[in-house]
């Protein structure tokens, strides 16, 4: 690049595996769910994909290594991640979106309130509450009791806060170039996701178990399920962003200035915090 | 399409008022180029990817437009005569999703990848090999997508707005593939419209502020905006209908305390923006086309960049238009029915632009000229019928007629459909060095203008006569508009060959086009070769604002 200001990175085989991989399991998906015979199409899939991902992230993290990136090529990946991290607020807000629309229009209108109450004909005996412990049609049983939100939930909101703060103290240890000190706050960071993750299975356990809240249980399970669910997913994959960043602290990469790896992490940890105090207010408290 | 290998010369300068520098590398100073198949499916490059989306959209199109000659042959006559309206249902469905997703979209965002980076001064856009990984998702959605007509039960039969419970609970077993195939594709959208917001905010020449922008660059900023706010949402509902099919959630079925209604306003929330992600381009386009052979400067810049801001903004607040037949509450209509009706300003307003640049302009009719011509003109009717659907009152009336097909169509194909004929006449010379047959052009413009108005105008009418849209069998007071329709439908169909020889004569060969192909042509594109070598602007070009 004689003389050029702009970076333009070389060819990737990456890409292109990437998506053949998630096409395949996609494709393995399908198969397991329509026809039930598709999980090991779907397992490869997704090793595929997961291995492209790492690969990927690999040659990223090598090439900027070698400091091939520029000032502009840094601009690039942080207004990237920004936009993915709303990208994500988005995907959240259709879940949050449906659960406000269930509590406040459609089970009051089922049970006979306003103008639409038309629809209550249809139910003469249903009344509307939240949780909503006994659905509409009786094919559908509802869940017997609910979570109570001063329990584990409390506990888990203490734990992704904490783990919050401790990301930003190990975030200000590595900016001062403390490395020990940036190492062993992730460290903390990393236990307090990981407990949260097992909490998370535990309470699952008991919603299932004990409680009778399943998918099948009418609305309430479903919104639960779905919010809590893809929120667990969202701190697993933080999690294991987490641990990457801890492998490559304690290899010695970042420096007190250029740590973007670093920051996008930190970022993805904060939001995927705030999301869960949407959650404990609006699935669990209110 | 395929852009030649850098020529050994350097960039002429034009006499533009945005004077624009460049140097041409040769090959050896980049990283080894892979050759054959392996060059297009490991390309980083922004001008390959985008003839790579160009392509595909134009198969897309031919594949989609024989899904809606099937149906257009169905209801040539009134009664049953073809095929049977289970497969028509299928056929209306994969028309509309193959249209909307796999043709249209990827168009744009073929454009965008081809002209944004020369638009504004960029060496490529900001994450090249995002840029691949987004291209190479949808030949991966949209042949599993196609697959689902060969599966048993066949393909998605529920219109391509799959409403629950028709999606859901009396969906065909292949529809589980159909949402799979959605995700593909609304991540590549994602990923896509991510990177083309990095590249406008970030890569663009020094000295070229937010204002300085050509139209289609800020048109697809806003785009990219919306695809970034609703592709999530639509990968929300579709979640919603996997898990309501195969692991008994209930959010859409009102037994176990959901609702119907709750798909239609997820659906909606999305949908409502996804048209204008399939317009604000063309008016981009547009805008840029008009003032280039009108030979003046557009009128107005800064009103129309804050009326695509707006009609983004309000894009998000009128979706329940849709759905006023549904049972909203009063309030709720009120609201929705105002807010559409404001959409129609800032509409107004661009409309007004272009008119007002064309006044007293050095005009000459060029064939993107033509195709810019005639969307203005149908644009605005589709705009028009589109205020009619928006009173409430009326549109209990409208609704699930033929008169929204004709609406929607009318903005849809001579509204985006033209606007990226137009595109594609425009910068042609400027992608191939050739300019593209004046004459094949003329007449693949006026075949499809006839066969457009021949095709939907009579939908008006059948549809304000009561004609339900999706039915593949009609009573018989509608046959003669539904016959100008069917042979309209079949000459708009056969012209697009037309368009097709036309793109390979011009990439074999043709008149020479110089840097600057159009005479009253000023963005910077104009200031680099033609054809654009593989490598532009590596190093960035001094720009000097033209005043607006
Ligand atoms: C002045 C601007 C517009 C207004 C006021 C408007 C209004 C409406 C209304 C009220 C409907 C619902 C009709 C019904 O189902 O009963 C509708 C449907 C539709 N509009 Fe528009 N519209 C406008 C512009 C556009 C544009 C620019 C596009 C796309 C490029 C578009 C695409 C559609 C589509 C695809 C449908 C039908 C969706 C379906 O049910 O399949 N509209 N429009
Ligand atoms: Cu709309």
């Amino acid at each position: 690049m004689s003389g050029g200001s702009y970076y333009v990175p070389a060819t990737s085989k990456w890409p292109v595996l990437g998506s053949l991989a998630l096409g395949v399991m996609m494709i393995g998906a399908g198969m397991a769910l329509v026809h039930g015979n598709g999980t090991i199409v779907m397992s490869l899939g997704l090793i595929g994909v997961l291995t492209v991902m790492a690969l990927w992230f690999r040659d990223v993290v090598m090439e900027s290594r070698q400091g091939l990136y520029d000032a502009q090529m840094d601009r690039s990946f942080r207004q990237g991640m920004g936009w993915f991290i709303f990208s994500e607020v988005m995907f959240f807000a259709a879940f949050f979106g449906a659960l406000f629309y269930i509590r406040v229009f459609a089970l009051p209108w089922l049970d006979g309130e306003g103008a639409k109450g038309v629809a209550a004909l249809l139910w003469p005996d249903f009344s509307a509450t939240w949780p909503l412990m006994s659905p509409p049609d009786p094919s559908v049983s509802g869940p017997r009791e609910v979570m109570n939100p001063w329990q584990l939930p409390l506990v888990n909101t203490l734990i992704l806060v904490a783990s919050s703060i401790t990301l930003t103290i190990a975030h200000e240890g590595l900016k001062e170039s403390n490395r020990t000190a940036c190492r062993n706050w992730l460290i903390a960071t990393l236990a307090l996701g990981f407990v949260f993750v097992i909490i998370q299975g535990v309470e699952y356990y008991q919603a299932v178990t004990h409680y009778g809240i399943t998918l099948q249980a009418g609305i309430y399970g479903a919104t639960f399920f779905m919010l809590t669910g893809f929120h667990g997913l969202h701190v697993i994959i933080g999690v294991t962003i987490l641990a990457v960043m801890l492998v490559r602290i304690l290899r010695g990469h970042f420096g007190g200035h250029d740590h973007f790896g670093f920051e996008a992490s930190c970022w993805y940890w904060h939001f995927v915090d705030v999301v869960w105090i949407g959650l404990f207010l609006f699935v669990y408290v209110f | 399409m395929a852009p030649k290998l850098p020529p050994h010369h350097s960039l002429q300068h034009s006499s533009t008022t945005a004077t624009a520098g460049g140097q041409v590398h040769d090959d050896h100073d980049h990283h080894p180029q892979p050759r054959g198949i392996m060059r297009w499916l490991l390309t980083t490059n922004h001008k390959e990817i985008g003839s790579l989306y160009l392509i595909f959209s134009l198969i897309m199109f031919f594949i989609g437009g024989i899904f809606a000659l099937v149906v257009r042959a169905e209801l040539f006559q009134p009664g049953l005569n073809l095929i049977n309206p289970e497969f028509f249902n299928q056929m209306t469905t994969m028309h509309g999703l193959i249209m909307v997703f796999a043709a249209v979209m990827p168009a744009f965002t073929g454009l965008a990848n081809w002209m944004i980076p020369l638009q504004i001064g960029a060496p490529d856009m900001a994450l090249p090999r995002l840029n691949n990984f987004s291209f190479w998702l949808l030949p991966v959605a949209f042949t599993l997508l196609l697959s689902t007509l060969l599966m048993p039960g066949g393909g998605p039969n529920f219109g391509w707005t799959f409403y629950a419970p028709l999606s859901t609970t009396y969906a065909p077993p292949s529809t589980t593939f159909f949402i799979l195939s959605l995700h593909i594709a609304g991540v590549s959208s994602i990923l896509g419209a991510i990177n083309i917001v990095a590249t406008i905010l970030n890569m663009r020449a020094p000295g070229m502020r937010m204002m300085d922008m050509p139209l289609f660059v800020w048109t697809w900023l806003i785009t990219a905006f919306l695809l970034i706010a609703v592709m999530p949402v639509l990968a929300g509902v579709i979640t919603m209908m996997l898990m309501d099919i195969n692991f008994g959630t209930s959010f859409f079925d009102a037994a176990g305390g959901g609702d119907p209604v709750l798909f239609q306003h997820l659906f909606w929330f999305f949908g409502h923006p996804e048209v204008y992600i399939m317009i604000l381009p063309a008016f981009g386009i547009v805008s840029a086309i008009i003032p280039t052979f009108a030979r003046k400067r557009l009128f107005g810049y800064a009103s129309m960049v804050y009326a695509t801001a707006s009609i983004a903004v309000l894009s998000f607040l009128v979706w329940a238009h849709h759905m006023f037949v549904v049972g909203l509450p009063l309030a709720a209509t009120l609201f929705f029915m105002y807010t559409t009706m404001l959409i129609a300003v800032p509409t107004g307003v661009k409309v007004f632009n272009w008119i007002t640049t064309l006044f007293r302009g050095s005009i000459t009719f060029e064939v993107p000229m033509l195709f810019a011509l005639a969307f203005v003109v149908l644009f605005t009717i589709g705009g028009f019928s589109g205020l009619m659907l928006a009173i409430a009152p009326a549109d209990f009336q409208y609704h699930d007629t033929y008169f929204v097909v004709a609406h929607f169509h009318y903005v849809l194909v001579p509204g985006a459909v033209f606007s990226i004929m137009a595109a594609v006449y425009y910068w042609l010379p400027k992608w191939t060095g050739h300019y593209p047959s004046e004459i094949l052009g003329k007449w693949h413009f006026w075949l499809s203008v006839i066969g457009v108005n021949l095709t939907f105008f009579p939908m008006h009418f059948s549809g304000l006569a009561g004609m339900p849209r999706r039915i593949p069998d009609y009573a018989l007071q509608f046959a003669d508009f539904n016959l100008v329709s069917s042979l309209g439908a079949f000459l708009f169909g056969f012209s697009q060959l037309i368009f097709v020889w036309v793109i390979i004569k011009c990439v074999r060969g043709g008149v020479k086009a110089p840097a600057k192909a159009w005479d009253g042509a000023e963005d910077l594109e104009w200031s680099v070769p033609s054809p654009a070598p593989l490598h532009t602007f590596e190093t960035p070009p001094d720009f000097k604002p033209v005043q607006h």
